[in-house]
């Protein structure tokens, strides 16, 4: 079987200095890989070459065998939460609907298939109850559901998620979660989940991606999340503590990166 | 000083003074619809001073043509597209416009003044580019007015859907495989075209009437898209129509009753949005007890 998404011998450089270099990845269908590290180790630059943003210098990404290509329907993608403006004049339905069609050009007609979709996809993510409601007011778990409902509109094969998270409390980070974590098993979608923080996500993940200080370590949580691997990455001394099923990365480099933002 | 104004209108013949008035009535119904549709956009993308730039700029495009012994309102319609390329082009790495607006607006100004000055002949005249007219739109120009406010006024319409997606969402947009930066380009080539018309009816100063106020007050009031639409249309339409309409009957130029229209409008939708907001608030603390 073709995989969701592999990486060939990838490597991005800017300039002299490499970002990461000769990253080997396959990830099955269904599979959820969780890439943490610090800023700027490339976890963004990571995502944004699976976008098709990004170009690798060397080496091959490709997504069910075919290269990546910018704005593929295979690829969907939650970005970071960000408030939208209180008078953005969309509801929640037509915020959904330009995902599934906000790249089309032409006479800005939603067809009764499309309304269905829509209506299908409100559902899946549980915001049907809002589907009318402006979307500048509502929280930010809210309008994170409905960004997850633009991502998945096209039925992606593979899902980016860039820090889905980010600033929603602890309720709506579990339903964030685990509506990922069932598009990942109820339809085969490989998961990629860009996150500082392990802890929220620690149960769904089947594999680890760590970039520190120019390499990467993949694997099982409990292959990579460890302190001496760690501190190899790092190239200085990193504790990782397991307290109650949460892991707690403590180092001089790794404890401020983490937490700091 | 009221007394100035009101002893100077006169209702007498109003109708026929409205026939002679014609033109500039047509060209501004038209210019209301493409700036209510295009300030939504204007809004969304927070780009207000964008548009009084590239107004100011326009002035100098005019001077320079005047100088030249070319059309001066064909000058001012390069100067504003030539302004708004520029400022688009120049924010595209950082999205700064406004900070590019700041820095391009007095150059253009002072190029203004320095063609002005070099210009031998009798300016004051000339001067209606600044604050509007309404009379002396031929039937030339109003084709020509009409018909650029109807192409750009199509173009948004077809390009509606990923322009929306990428002024709410830029960085989602981008990843859908949205060009959001050709976007901006287009969007900037239009709201130059969009100012330098605006700018034969409300003159370069008070543009932000006609293109900014009506959907900043649709947008107070109204979150459905089509709603916004239609609200921000009406706004400019009976702002522009409505501020002709009242001028013709005294010596008043245009402008300052077509701003105050388009501002009644705003003052009005503030009010209406902040009890629709209260409503809001106390159903959803019942809602919640």
């Amino acid at each position: 079987m073709t995989a969701a998404l592999s990486l060939n011998q990838a490597s991005v450089r800017f300039g002299s200095r490499a970002l990461w270099s000769e990253v080997n990845l396959a990830l099955e269908a269904g599979e959820f890989l969780a890439v943490l590290g610090p800023n700027g180790a490339g976890k963004s630059t990571f995502l944004k070459v699976l976008l098709g943003l990004q170009r690798l210098t060397t080496g091959r990404a490709e997504v069910l065998g075919r290269p990546v290509r910018r704005g593929s329907a295979q690829v969907g993608y939650i970005p970071q939460h960000h408030n939208l403006e209180v008078e953005t004049p969309l509801r929640a339905q037509d915020l959904v609907a330009l995902g599934l069609e906000g790249h089309k050009y032409g006479i800005p007609w939603t067809s009764r298939k499309a309304r269905a979709r829509i209506e299908q996809l409100l559902g899946q993510v549980g915001a049907a109850d809002y589907a009318d409601r402006p979307v500048g007011l509502l929280s930010g778990g809210e309008q994170q559901r409905l960004r997850a409902a633009q991502a998945l509109a096209s039925n992606p094969a593979l899902l980016l998620c860039d820090e889905p998270l980010h600033s929603l409390d602890l309720n709506h980070q579990r339903a964030i979660t685990e509506l990922i974590r069932s598009q990942a098993v109820e339809r085969g979608s490989a998961v990629v989940f860009v996150t500082h923080e392990i802890n929220p996500v620690i149960e769904h993940v089947d594999r680890v991606l760590y970039f520190a200080r120019g390499g990467y370590r993949i694997g099982p949580v409990e292959e990579v999340m460890r302190s001496e691997v760690l501190t190899e990455l790092y190239q200085s001394p990193v504790e990782v503590i397991e307290h109650k099923g949460r892991l707690v990365v403590m180092g001089e480099h790794a404890e401020g990166e983490h937490h700091n933002d | 000083m009221i007394e100035q104004v009101t002893s100077s209108f006169s209702t007498e013949n109003y109708w026929e003074l409205f026939w002679l008035v014609r033109n500039s009535v047509i060209t501004a119904g038209v210019l209301g619809l493409m700036g209510g549709i295009i300030g939504i956009f204007i809004m969304l993308r927070r780009s207000g001073l964008v548009v009084h730039g590239i107004a100011e700029i326009s002035f100098a495009g005019a001077a320079l043509f005047l100088l030249a012994g070319l059309d001066v309102v064909f000058g001012s319609a390069v100067g504003a597209v030539v302004a708004a390329l520029l400022i688009g082009v120049l924010a595209l790495r950082d999205k700064d416009t406004s900070g590019v607006t700041a820095v391009l607006m007095p150059f253009g100004l002072g190029l203004g003044i320095f063609f002005l000055h070099l210009y031998q002949g009798r300016t004051a005249n000339r001067f209606g580019l600044l604050t509007g007219q309404i009379v002396g739109v031929d039937d030339v120009q109003t084709r020509t007015l009409v018909t650029g406010a109807v192409v750009i006024a199509a173009v948004l319409i077809l390009i509606w859907r990923p322009l929306m997606f990428a002024s709410v969402d830029p960085q989602l947009a981008a990843a859908r495989g949205v060009n959001t930066n050709l976007l901006t380009i287009v969007f900037m080539v239009l709201l130059g075209g969009a100012v330098a018309m605006s700018v034969q009816v409300v003159g370069a100063l008070l543009v932000l009437a006609l293109l900014v106020v009506p959907s900043a007050a649709a947008l107070k009031v109204a979150r459905h898209p089509a709603a916004v639409v239609a609200l921000s249309c009406t706004f400019a339409t009976v702002s522009a129509v409505g501020g002709i309409m009242i001028a013709i009957m005294g010596t008043v130029p245009i402008s300052p009753y077509i701003t105050t229209i388009s501002f009644l409008f705003y003052l009005v939708c503030l009010i209406v949005g902040w009890r629709q907001r209260r409503v809001r608030q106390r159903s959803a603390v019942q809602a919640g007890s």
